[in-house]
């Protein structure tokens, strides 16, 4: 990929950054207890007891989230380890009811694996780069504190508490902000597709960790800074750019980096320490004796492979096989909704070539135009495969389908019915279209002399003419072989 | 008249079924008995009412001709461990004093199933931390025992199960419920003259039992003879979806199963526990033991436990380093003991909350759980002590090849006084010596009545099985009390 490199006083630095994503399972229950993980609920109105961690309440763990674990590892080609074991990550603060935190530090379910990314990945000539995943692990999220509520308390919202999230860790092989965006959208996309999170980073359904240092070029890796709990791609690459160019002005000026954690302000686009490594806690992981060691079974890992829809790589690959090209294939299969949206509609029995036509300038268009998301399209692919199967059994023509589209997306009425109601059918009628021509041949008799004598570049000025005659509904085949009859 | 106090739980639960006495007769007695008794300190809270209903509700099911369960009409006492809706729940600590839980534990839900009824909740060492229910923030409990020296010295009923122990020997309840984590059914059994066993870890449900040390809690039955103990333990037990350490195993039939005929079996006695310095009297009631087992048909065999001395020291590293994250939930946000000083921030309301909550010894113990896991300690502590404990298992499995049965005493000597040992944490750790290494690998293990020492006491023999063999073991306690002829009992004087 592209290097990046940050000019300083004392020449060029490298910057070596690492993420830890979590990520929200999507389940409908929390990791070890049976309480709803719905968004936007009133403030405790999902807690069990285990979730408030009354005493004699124990952790039962939830199967569909470490399937859910296990499944994403497989789509990144990780090892799946067969035995795994909770551990526990003890510290004390309001937000965490039991008083440690069950997470995996000592044997993840999922181990070594890795993400090819580009840095456009709409664009297929944009270069490649493998960046290794070292881990993914299971844990609870912690509640959340509230300070807006009382002039002298803090309260405490527990509906998060206990909720599954993936520590997805990566190595630290990605050397730019662009690459960082590159590798969370590739990441995200990836999660859609298995289904096993929804990406939802404004939601806090997915949220990073940022391990950020500086080095020369090739030279000794520098102390790292963590900045946590980015909330976006875009304030992810900011915040790196802002890391990394503080610390070369750190190093620079004779200073040096700090091992500490950081936050980042969106407002004043910069990072500022949290806590420094000497104040850092001592968690004290232990083996959660509460809970059984995690073992995999054949079958279960043979379910897990099985449910695992095609992923954006091979997808895209396959698109370019049935014709589509680079750049369509690209774009269709980077996010899962537009893959899926497309694939029902070659479901519906439209054309590869036609459907990816239409659907990335027609429908993209229209609803860039309204800003809307392809989710909340007007048209779903079912109508829309009826208005393109109008077009390629020749009903009506491509100009009159987009009339056709305009009205759908208006009124949400079937495409046949719009044809039928406004009478747009296509006609091909070769008596009435022939006397079309007579009457144009006539009006523009300079014109057929010019054509005749080898300005063939005239023929489109008669098609466009006779289309016009016809009120668009003739079908463009017959006028241009009828045409050609004419002319000579 | 029928003195209910000197029936056991198979007798009432006979004699209710067969339309002898009532059982709410039996209910009324038992309250009048545990209100009087109040010298003992053996119960925090006493629920007269929760044993009348019960009672009533066996009654009426009997008048209806319905099956009547397990333990149709039995008044019993439930350890302050255990959790049980609308009925305040402390752990004996002051951080849960007036703590009354919207729930019941799996264990007690299944005792109420079988037709028991509550008489009250015991008192114990606090957290269950404790050999001699001096840790208790409700004061300690006092053995009905004296020693026969005609003085008046207040004696411990063991720990931590203290207040079930008490309660039994004083005959204020039949049988009552006990906690075992390195030895707080058994030792407290051996030192009151009654019987006692810890099942296998996971027979019983840990749900709804207030934590000390996940991987070696567990719950049992504690009684005045064998037969009680394995009908409770039967109504106690089974599996629990919501305890993932919990066995998917049927609960076998353990009442109808017991045969004092020990034929075949081969019993082993473990040349490490024959301590430098052992106790006379109570090497004495170990051979004792092995001549009544030899009686009942059993072959004896010698075998070694190499490990043995590596148990206690493990113990103590272990069942510290889970309680200090076990309590870490009592910080006074969400119920129990808040502690708010003037203007004080979220930190300090946790160091206050729980220094005020916390006893000395759950603090000790929560000060070594927390050094033996912090960086730079873990491995040299934790990682070492579960190595251990690894070795004391495979100590055991190796010692099966040769015998069925393990004999030897459940504590190195009678009960001492109190205040006696507790200005010494390490001496009353001792205590735990024989009873811990069963505790580490898990298996079951009963202590029943050897005889009395010197001084009049009680001592207690501890019989340790296979995994899942509570049969075995109750069957060779069973053998034991067929012998051993012990019915001494301690003099009423409360």
């Amino acid at each position: 990929m592209t290097e990046y490199r940050i000019q300083g006083n004392t020449g060029e630095w490298e910057v070596v950054i690492g993420l830890e994503v979590h990520a929200q399972v999507t389940s409908e229950s929390k990791l070890f207890s049976g309480s709803s993980t719905g968004f936007g609920a009133e403030p405790n109105s999902h807690v069990s007891l285990v979730d408030a961690a009354m005493p004699g309440m124990l952790p039962v763990p939830n199967r569909e989230c470490l399937r859910q674990a296990v499944r994403t590892g497989m789509a990144i080609n990780a090892q799946i380890n067969r035995w795994s074991r909770f551990d526990r990550k003890n510290y004390f603060y309001a937000d965490l009811p039991q008083g440690y935190q069950i997470s995996q530090l000592y044997h993840p379910i999922v181990g070594e694996g890795e993400i090819e990314v580009t840095l456009n990945e709409k664009d297929p000539d944009s270069p490649t780069k493998k960046i290794g995943i070292e881990r993914i692990h299971v844990e609870q999220d912690a509640g959340k504190l509230m300070h807006d509520q009382h002039p002298t308390m803090s309260f405490v919202d527990l509906n998060r508490s206990g909720v599954a999230l993936m520590e997805i860790v990566s190595r630290p092989d990605i050397s730019s902000p662009q690459e960082a965006g590159a590798y969370l959208k590739k990441l995200r996309s990836i999660l859609r597709y298995v289904g096993s999170c929804d990406g939802n980073m404004e939601q806090g359904s997915m949220r990073a960790d940022v391990n950020v240092s500086v080095r020369k070029p090739g030279g000794e890796l520098g102390t790292r800074t963590e900045t946590k709990n980015v909330n976006s791609i875009r304030f992810m690459m900011q915040a790196i750019e802002y890391e990394a160019q503080r610390q070369v002005d750190l190093i620079e000026s004779g200073g040096a980096v700090v091992q500490e954690t950081r936050l980042f302000d969106a407002n004043k686009m910069e990072t500022r320490s949290m806590r420094s490594k000497e104040d850092a806690h001592d968690y004290r992981y232990f083996p959660d004796p509460d809970l059984l060691p995690v073992e995999l079974d054949d079958a279960f890992l043979e379910e897990c492979r099985a449910s695992l829809p095609e992923l954006p790589d091979a997808k895209r690959i396959r698109y370019e096989a049935m014709g589509l090209t680079a750049y369509n294939a690209a774009v269709l299969t980077a996010e899962a909704e537009t893959a899926f949206w497309f694939e029902d509609l070659l479901a519906e029995g439209v054309d590869a070539k036609q459907g990816s036509n239409w659907l990335m300038s027609e429908l993209f268009g229209a609803l860039n135009k309204t800003g809307k998301t392809l989710d909340e399209s007007p048209v779903n692919p079912k109508q829309a495969a009826e208005l393109l199967g109008l077009v390629s059994d020749g009903t009506i023509s491509g100009s009159i389908s987009k009339q056709v589209f305009e009205i759908m997306l208006e009124t949400g009425q079937a495409a046949s019915a719009i044809v039928e109601e406004k009478g747009l059918k296509q006609t091909s009628d070769t008596g009435a279209i022939e006397a079309e021509i007579v009457k144009i041949m006539a009006a523009n008799e300079d014109k057929v002399a010019e054509y005749r004598s080898g300005k063939d570049k005239l023929f489109g000025f008669f098609v466009g003419q006779t289309m016009k005659a016809m009120q668009g509904k003739a079908n463009p085949q017959i006028i241009n072989d009828l045409l050609k009859k004419a002319l000579g | 008249m029928t003195d209910f106090s000197r029936l056991g739980v198979a007798a009432i639960r006979d004699g209710v079924a067969d339309g002898a006495f009532k059982a709410v007769e039996v209910a009324e007695a038992l309250n009048a008995r545990v209100s009087a008794a109040k010298a003992l300190n053996a119960f925090i809270l006493e629920t007269p009412e929760k044993a009348i209903d019960a009672a009533q509700a066996v009654d009426a099911d009997r008048a209806a001709g319905k099956p009547l369960g397990k333990m149709a009409g039995v008044p019993i006492g439930m350890k302050d461990l255990f959790c049980t809706e609308g009925v305040q729940t402390t752990a004996a600590s002051h951080i849960l004093e007036g703590f009354v839980p919207t729930y019941e534990s799996t264990v007690s839900a299944n005792l109420w199933k079988a037709g028991a009824g509550m008489l009250g909740k015991l008192n114990m060492d606090q957290f269950a931390m404790g050999s001699s229910n001096e840790t208790s923030y409700f004061g300690n409990v006092v053995s009905p025992w004296r020693r026969n020296d005609g003085g008046k010295a207040a004696l411990a009923p063991g720990g931590s199960s203290g207040g079930s122990s008490s309660a039994i020997a004083a005959r204020l309840c039949p049988a009552a419920t006990g906690t075992d984590t390195g030895g707080s059914i058994r030792q407290p059994a051996a030192f009151v003259g009654i019987s006692g066993i810890k099942p296998t870890y996971g027979r019983c449900s840990r749900w709804g039992v207030v934590a000390f040390a996940s991987s070696l809690d567990q719950a049992g039955p504690m009684a005045r003879d064998v037969r009680d103990c394995a009908i409770m333990l039967e109504a106690m037990a089974g599996f629990d979806p919501k305890d993932s350490t919990s066995l998917d195993l049927p609960v076998p039939a353990w009442e109808v199963g017991l045969n004092s005929d020990l034929k075949g079996k081969r019993i082993g006695i473990p040349k490490e526990y024959r301590l430098d310095g052992i106790d006379e009297d109570i090497a004495k009631m170990w051979d004792n033991g092995i001549a009544w087992l030899k009686d009942a048909g059993a072959e004896i065999v010698d075998i070694s436990l190499p490990h043995t001395k590596y148990a206690l020291p493990a113990y103590y590293i272990i069942a510290p380093a889970e309680a200090s994250s076990n309590l870490a939930r009592y910080d006074g946000v969400r119920f129990g003991l808040r502690d708010l000083p003037e203007g004080a921030g979220l930190q300090d309301m946790y160091a206050a909350t729980r220094a005020a909550g916390f006893g000395e010894e759950v603090r000790r113990r929560i000060m070594i759980g927390t050094y033996v896991l912090s960086a730079g300690f873990y491995d040299a502590y934790y990682t070492q002590a579960q190595k251990i404990r690894a070795l004391i298992a495979r100590d055991f499995d190796n010692a099966w090849a040769s015998c069925d049965l393990i004999l030897a005493p459940t504590a190195p000597s009678a009960a001492f006084g109190l205040g006696e040992k507790n200005a010494d944490p390490l001496s009353m750790y001792l205590n735990d010596v024989f009873a811990v290494p069963a505790s580490l690998a898990g298996l079951p293990a009963m202590s029943v009545p050897g005889g009395l020492s010197k001084e009049g006491l009680p001592m207690g023999l501890q019989i340790i099985g296979k995994a899942l063999d509570e049969q075995a073991v109750l069957n060779a306690g069973l053998a034991i009390e067929q012998r051993s002829g012990f019915t001494a009992e301690a003099g009423e004087w409360w």
